[in-house]
């Protein structure tokens, strides 16, 4: 069967404002889908609706095809969740909250013990197995949380800000973690803000703004959508360069729209055309030979429609 | 726009798809871990401290006075310090064990825990709700052994008596009743300590304040108030069950009125309290939302 998500015409609303907007959205297949969108953008509300933790104003969910609202257990049966920081049962150890969710999920002792090792060992718990969780930091409890959601290895992982409290070590852990759950032929769904994270492990992004879906497609059609629009690179260059060479070498190549000192060895330039274009530019600067250290895209191309997507939503 | 990409792979990554258990297997389930949480917690100890603590004032107070009022015979013995007691320490583990187990889900986030996994409220519900019976099973119990130990030492061996088995299953029957009852009170807030506070002024005293005007002043017999039924635990070690209503002179000329429920009206006021208390606390949870 092909794991899937589907949510039809998803509504929420909190009196007057209204929290997610009539959402439609299918994902199917084993892949990494990255749910965007800011603070407030509806990502939490509509994963909450799709685990039943919320109700739908109107509208529905779905997972592999079963309505989360109408059969809620056996909807979940085949997924794993992970929404905000869950607590767990401060007394409780590793093994025991994963036997519990084990035990709920119906599965027999033997599944358990070997599972509760698997997941231990793939979020790297396996020496605190029998310590109390309530002793643990928020990152090591993020982690059992991520364990737990893997427990029945399931075909549809929610994530919800899997990342967020942890430090950048913990964030780069999860990251290799959610990076091997694709080798299983999941569907993962996963909300996020950092932009670089669903760069580095998703394969397609949803976007959401004010509670309405912008768009949602590959990274790599993502990517297509900038031709034609503006890119902002940063260059840094081996030694000083003179207000004159930047601009006669650099501030008048083709493609260059506009140059601005950053400092003495720093300069931001924005370059219309698409990758080609920058590619010409990248060329002649280094045949130029004035000293070009690096030149690297200011933002990544998500970050250039993200930002764009959702300033357009906003006037 | 939306774009749906086709070619998904054939097949998954061999997840386990078994049989998830039935509501109430699952509700067992939970209960055995939370029961094993509130054993190993902080509230544990100190339920038991406090039943140690009321263990000890009456096994000092009957070291300096036990005189033939108190240990002439097991019913007056059990009588006065098995029905009193006991009650306090139902109401004090209802507080303790229930006062937050619904409220403590959504503020302290161990409902996220729960609530993503192919499970049913009520299981949810009913999985604390065993286990903080359980835990305050634990504690009545220890109070028990305390008094059967005090007893046996002042009544001499083969205190224990039938009147005192009676009397202590109708206090399992008002712990079910008044745990409904904490329970729909904790599901009513999302903050566990205003579901403590509420029960807690609510069981030690506002119930029965409630009770005595109800009773005092608009001479209504406090039949729906769930502190009134238990009079009825230390009904066993009585010769005869108290007259239904009392009527003695007040101040000024006036008269007050006192109500005691008949054995069946305080069992029929439990078990009611349970249900509805039992069926309200499950259906709110069933409503609501962790925003």
């Amino acid at each position: 069967m092909t794991p899937s998500l589907e949510a039809r015409q998803l509504t929420r609303r909190f009196g007057s404002f209204i929290a997610l907007d009539r959402l439609d959205l299918k994902v199917e297949g084993a892949k990494c889908v990255g749910f965007l969108g800011p603070n407030g953008a509806g990502k939490t509300t509509a994963l909450k609706m799709f685990t039943d933790l919320i109700f739908p104003t109107s509208g529905e969910a779905f997972i592999n095809g079963i309505s989360v609202q109408r059969e809620r257990k056996r909807a979940l049966t085949s997924a794993g969740t992970l929404i905000e920081t869950p607590e767990i049962y401060g007394s409780l150890s590793p093994r025991e909250a994963l036997e519990l969710v084990g035990a709920l999920r119906g599965m027999r002792a033997d599944e358990i013990r070997s599972r509760t090792a698997e997941v231990l060992d793939e979020v790297k718990m396996t020496d605190w197995v029998d310590k109390k969780v309530g002793r643990f930091s928020k990152g090591m409890k993020q982690r059992i949380n991520i364990a737990a959601s893997l427990m029945s290895d399931p075909e549809v992982v929610l994530l919800d800000e899997p990342s967020t409290g942890l430090d950048p070590r913990g964030m780069a852990e999860v990251r290799d973690i959610v990076r091997g759950l694709k080798r299983g032929r999941r569907l993962i769904f996963m909300s996020s803000h950092i932009l670089s994270e669903v760069v580095d492990v998703c394969d397609e992004v949803a976007l959401l703004n004010h509670g309405k879906l912008l768009f949602y497609d590959t990274l790599s059609n993502v990517e297509k959508r900038l031709v034609g629009n503006a890119t902002s690179v940063d260059l840094s260059f081996l030694s000083p360069v003179s207000d004159d060479a930047l601009a006669t070498q650099v501030g008048s190549l083709p493609g260059v729209s506009s140059l601005s000192r950053v400092d003495a060895q720093r300069a931001t330039v924005t370059i219309t055309g698409g990758h080609e274009v920058q590619a010409g530019v990248l060329e002649r600067l280094v045949a130029a030979r004035i000293g070009l250290l690096s030149f690297e895209p200011s933002r990544s191309a998500l970050e250039e429609v993200y930002l764009q997507e959702i300033s357009k939503g906003d006037s | 726009m939306t774009t749906v990409l086709a070619s998904p792979p054939s097949s998954s990554g061999g997840p386990w798809m078994g049989q998830v258990p039935n509501t109430f297997s699952q509700a067992v389930l939970l209960s055995r871990y939370q029961f094993r949480d509130y054993l190993r917690s902080s509230r544990f100890i100190l339920m038991m401290a406090i039943v140690a603590v009321i263990g000890s004032i009456l096994s000092i107070v009957l070291s300096y006075y036990h005189g033939a009022g108190l240990t002439g015979s097991a019913d007056a013995f059990y009588g006065t310090l098995w029905a009193g007691g006991a009650t306090v320490v139902i109401i004090f583990s209802g507080i303790i064990f229930g006062g937050d187990a619904i409220a403590g889900e959504f503020q302290n986030k161990t409902g996220y825990f729960l609530m993503g996994l192919p499970i049913r409220r009520g299981s949810v519900y009913v999985g604390k709700f065993l286990a903080a019976y359980a835990a305050s099973l634990v504690a009545v119990i220890f109070y028990l052994v305390i008094l059967v130990a005090n007893g046996e030492y002042y009544l001499g061996g083969g205190a224990l008596s039938l009147p005192l088995f009676e009397s202590f299953a109708i206090a399992l029957l008002y712990m079910l009743a008044l745990l409904g009852a904490v329970f729909l009170f904790s599901s009513m807030f999302k903050n566990s300590l205003y579901a403590v506070l509420v029960v807690a002024v609510l069981f030690l005293f506002g119930f029965t304040i409630i009770e005595d005007l109800i009773a005092g002043l608009v001479k209504i017999e406090p039949w729906f108030i769930i502190t009134y039924a238990q009079n009825v635990i230390s009904y066993p070690f009585l010769a005869s069950v108290p007259a239904h209503v009392v009527t003695t002179p007040g101040p000024r000329g006036g008269e007050l009125t006192t109500y005691n429920p008949t054995y069946p009206q305080g069992l029929a006021i439990m078990a009611g309290y349970f249900l509805v208390t039992a069926v309200g606390g499950l259906l709110l949870f069933e409503r609501e939302e962790f925003t």
